[in-house]
């Protein structure tokens, strides 16, 4: 079955864009926008295996590390920019987002939402750095740097001068959020914001 | 010979691999060579003139599939030659210079692919060049052997898949100024390659590697033997030809390289002899790399390929690189390697850049690897998957297209 996010992510993208994935990984959401969308895509991943099954597959990827930039990517040389559950594994996340506007025109960014309820039930009641399904790790070993809340980037995206044009949430992997959600920010376990510059 | 080798070997499956102990080689392989001399099929050459008639040496592993759909041309770097892969005869030491990736089941997979490599026209190994006879003299041409540059070595492969019938490439790959050609075959021959590997590359020569081959040439010039190029027949420019390998060879490693496989290291003493004979260990490899190199390599060729060298530079040629690449139909597969300080990955990504900005399908790898510039022709198995994959998922949109 198709992952939930990535139907959502590909209703925000335009048919025939140019895409650039960050952290594309395998390449199966940018195989699903080529499919779906006839988008003209490419991926950055740092990992080797990862790039080996995207170059496979036929994709175009370069093998990089964002957390040194988008240097050689021009200003708005691509239609959307997707950086899909992995804002929270970068050292910069805040540089990632500012080089997601100015390469891309729009910018799709989904991330885990550290504001559910049971993420703050596991801190509240037993005091300890939340292991959920959707960050299954401890917090030694967690590749999980830096976590936000919906609230949280809604506070950057202000604060960077970005306009939010569409915010949609996960209720659970499997289970989009009713489109008119009552608190997100404890209901939703994934945040999906497509932002662009104002 | 190679086919009938392999069924054999498919025959008796894997008694016959463990008896010849060589499974995965491309087998016996012999250079064949083609003379190009008929009227009307002379090389233009970029810096003006033709050079006709002219030989390719060169050599091929697998089959050429009915459709002519698996063609694969391997290009050489500076010091190679058309034997890529296999062995010359059943003793023979040492395989073709890139045999780790070609062969039945590697990388260039010789069970689905058929691989061309060709000696480089001005090259001494088969192909044309300036030991070879000088028609309107009779005589070695020397230096009266025209400049030749990247973009005729890539004609001269152009007029080889002529002769051998194939109209379009699936992929050109190749490392150094093998990766140079791949370029230049993407630019002038936009039609006739599908898919293209240039790797530890550049599309301009950088100054430190003119550098570098201008102390190599300066090596060998002034060599008493070199006699403004016409030593043949009498002795030849050996000490400056082995000079300027020992240069070369230096650039091919790497700091870390060094250290590991020579450290300060003594030669076969205890302490320093207080001479200036070879002491260390790496002096001695050096020495010994230069002078193997002169028995297998002509000195004229190395002043006329690393000229070749560094003449290319796509930019110049083109305006810019995005320019250059402006036509380019091949999807692209670039590789870098990330202790090569000849062609550090920034050149790499320079060319991933130019290919990006007209939206052309291009990928870059990083090969992680501490051999420097050399790791293109040892780092196997960083490699292969990667090449492998780009090669199979190609053949599929090149079959598709025809």
């Amino acid at each position: 079955m198709r992952r939930i996010d990535y139907k959502l992510i590909e209703g925000l993208v335009p048919d025939g864009a140019t895409v650039l994935d960050l952290a594309c990984g395998d390449g199966e959401l940018l195989a699903y926008l080529i499919a779906a969308r006839n988008v003209r895509g490419s991926g950055v991943e740092i990992d080797q295996a990862a790039v080996e099954k995207c170059v496979g597959r036929g994709l175009s990827v370069f093998h990089g590390d964002l957390d040194a930039g988008l240097a050689d990517y021009p200003d708005q040389s691509h239609d959307v920019v997707i950086l899909s559950l992995s804002l929270q594994q970068l050292r910069r996340p805040r540089m990632i987002v500012r080089e997601m506007v100015r390469v891309g025109r729009l910018a799709i960014v989904s991330f885990p939402n550290f504001a559910h309820w049971s993420t703050r039930w596991q801190l509240f009641a037993g005091g300890r750095m939340p292991v959920t399904r959707d960050l299954p790790y401890q917090w030694w070993d967690t590749p999980n740097i830096h976590l936000c809340t919906i609230q949280d980037f809604r506070v950057l995206c202000r604060e960077e001068g970005l306009c939010i044009e569409r915010e949609l949430y996960l209720r659970s992997m499997d289970r989009p959020a009713p489109d008119r959600p009552v608190l997100p920010n404890l209901l939703a376990r994934v945040g999906i914001f497509a932002v662009t510059r104002c | 010979m190679t086919d009938a080798k392999r069924t054999l070997s498919k025959e008796i499956g894997d008694v016959a691999m463990s008896l010849d102990g060589d499974a995965g080689s491309a087998g016996i392989v012999r250079t064949r060579r083609v003379s190009f001399d008929q009227p009307g099929r002379e090389l233009v050459l970029e810096g003006g003139g033709t050079l006709s008639p002219f030989t390719l040496a060169y050599e091929t592993y697998g089959t050429l599939s009915e459709r002519r759909d698996n063609a694969i041309l391997v290009t050489h770097a500076l010091s190679g030659d058309a034997h890529v892969a296999g062995r010359h005869s059943a003793n023979d030491k040492r395989p073709g210079w890139w045999d780790m990736l070609i062969g039945p089941g590697k990388g260039l997979d010789t069970d689905k692919y058929f691989v061309i490599c060709s000696n480089v026209i001005g090259g001494c190994s088969g192909s044309t060049g300036p030991a070879s006879e000088n028609p309107a003299t009779g005589r070695p041409y020397g230096t009266d052997f025209p400049i030749i540059t990247i973009a005729d070595m890539v004609n001269a492969q152009a007029m080889l898949l002529d002769h051998l019938g194939i109209e379009k490439l699936l992929a050109a790959v190749g490392g150094s100024m093998g990766g140079m050609q791949v370029l230049e075959w993407a630019i002038s021959h936009p039609d006739r390659v599908h898919l293209c590997v240039p790797l530890a590359t550049a599309a301009r020569q950088p100054t430190q590697a003119i550098a570098f081959n201008e102390v190599g040439r300066q090596a060998i010039m002034a060599d008493p033997n070199w006699k403004g190029g016409h030593y043949y027949g009498g002795k030849p420019p050996a000490k400056g030809l082995s000079v300027a390998r020992m240069v070369g060879h230096i650039t091919y490693l790497s700091d870390e390289a060094m250290q590991e496989k020579f450290g300060r290291r003594l030669r076969d003493i205890h302490d320093y002899s207080f001479t200036f004979s070879a002491d260390f260990e790496v002096e001695s490899y050096l020495r010994h790399q230069g002078l193997s190199f002169t028995d297998r390599f002509d000195a004229n060729t190395y002043l006329y390929i690393t000229r070749a060298l560094d003449y290319f530079d796509l930019t110049r040629q083109h305006g810019t690189l995005v320019q250059a690449f402006r036509d380019v139909k091949a999807r692209f597969l670039v590789m870098g390697f990330s202790s090569d300080w000849l062609h550090p990955p920034y050149q790499l990504k320079e060319i991933v850049s130019a290919l990006r900005a007209t939206h052309k399908h291009v990928s870059y790898y990083e090969v992680e690897s501490h051999y420097g510039h050399d790791a293109f022709l040892l780092e196997r198995e960083k490699m292969e998957g990667i090449i492998g994959a780009f090669l199979s998922s190609g053949a599929h949109t090149f079959a598709l297209r025809r």
